[in-house]
């Protein structure tokens, strides 16, 4: 059984490991966590996400949930703010594009074009 | 919706946008009255009487407050399918409890699912809000307190990866302790 102590070796790793964020004004990551995202799968890709953010020790990267953003027939879909730079919305996500979206979006800064809404539009 | 944990996400989704900063959910396995009772008990804003009556339609919501939608429908459609039924008490200002139940042996009850993984998630996203989760099975007795947590933690936010990590893996253990393990 996981004991409560171990949240202090975390702690004390963590602190040592960064300079932690104080204000986070980095890159959003924010997936609709409606009943349509839900069911559709909006969990696993939001834990996707937190695993690659967690592997790649991205320090300035939140994840977050909103609810239903308003068209569930793309769900699961995430938006991506990235500071300067306009909202990136993708749809119909997995846990694999998730991955994807990770380490050409959010660490190289090329969208993944194919997975936006836009594209998914003109399908 | 495939299983309890992810009524559970959905249903939480209500209490969240009706301004929770406390939230405690619990699941009983009372095998000996065969039954599994899902709660969810909130200090959000409350419905007055009318709106309880209504909330569960599917085609009843309010745009102003976004708390209804098909959420409450499907979990009383899956319950009252296990012969059980979903049971809401709310009082405005006060907050609101919302409980499901099912026949713990009917065939059709949805299998609990990954707790660990909505609780996990529920944490991550929303870390400003206080979630307790109780779960009672013939095997014991699991209790989390995200506040509890967070006083360990001593100004580490508990939206770091590596204390999500642990929450899920802390929830999964001993939820596989007390209820034997299998995903029932």
């Amino acid at each position: 059984m996981k004991s409560l102590k171990e949240l202090e070796e975390i702690r004390q790793r963590a602190l040592e490991s960064v300079n932690l964020r104080k204000e986070r004004n980095g890159t959003r990551i924010v997936v609709g966590m409606g009943t349509c995202g839900i069911a559709a799968g909006a969990r696993p890709v939001l834990l996707a996400f937190l695993e690659e953010v967690k592997k790649r020790n991205l320090q300035d990267v939140i994840v977050t949930q909103t609810g239903c953003i308003g068209m569930c027939r793309f769900e699961p879909m995430a938006e991506v703010y990235k500071p300067g730079e306009d909202k990136v919305t993708y749809v119909k996500l997995t846990p694999e594009k998730v991955r994807r979206i990770v380490a050409e979006h959010i660490v190289n800064g090329r969208p993944v074009t194919e997975f936006t809404i836009g594209a998914a539009d003109q399908q | 919706m495939e299983d309890i944990s992810l009524y559970m996400l959905d249903l939480v989704q209500n209490s969240i946008a009706a301004g929770a900063t406390i939230i405690e959910i619990s699941v009983i396995e009372d095998v000996q009255n065969d039954k599994l009772i899902l709660s969810i008990k909130d200090n959000g804003r409350g419905m007055d009487p009318q709106m309880v009556k209504k909330i569960t339609d599917p085609f009843y919501t309010t745009r102003t407050t976004r708390r209804v939608g098909l959420g409450l429908a499907f979990a009383e459609a899956a319950a009252q399918a296990c012969d059980g039924g979903i049971y809401i008490s709310s009082q405005p200002g006060k907050g609101t409890e919302v409980r499901v139940e099912f026949k713990y042996h009917h065939i059709d009850r949805p299998p609990l699912g990954r707790i660990d993984q909505t609780i996990a998630a529920l944490v991550a996203c929303n870390p400003s809000i206080e979630f307790v989760y109780t779960h009672i099975a013939p095997g014991g007795r699991l209790r989390f307190d995200s506040r509890e947590v967070q006083q360990r933690l001593e100004g580490l936010p508990i939206d770091h990866p590596d204390v999500v990590e642990w929450i899920r893996e802390y929830i999964g253990e001993g939820i596989d302790e007390i209820s034997g393990g299998g995903g029932v």
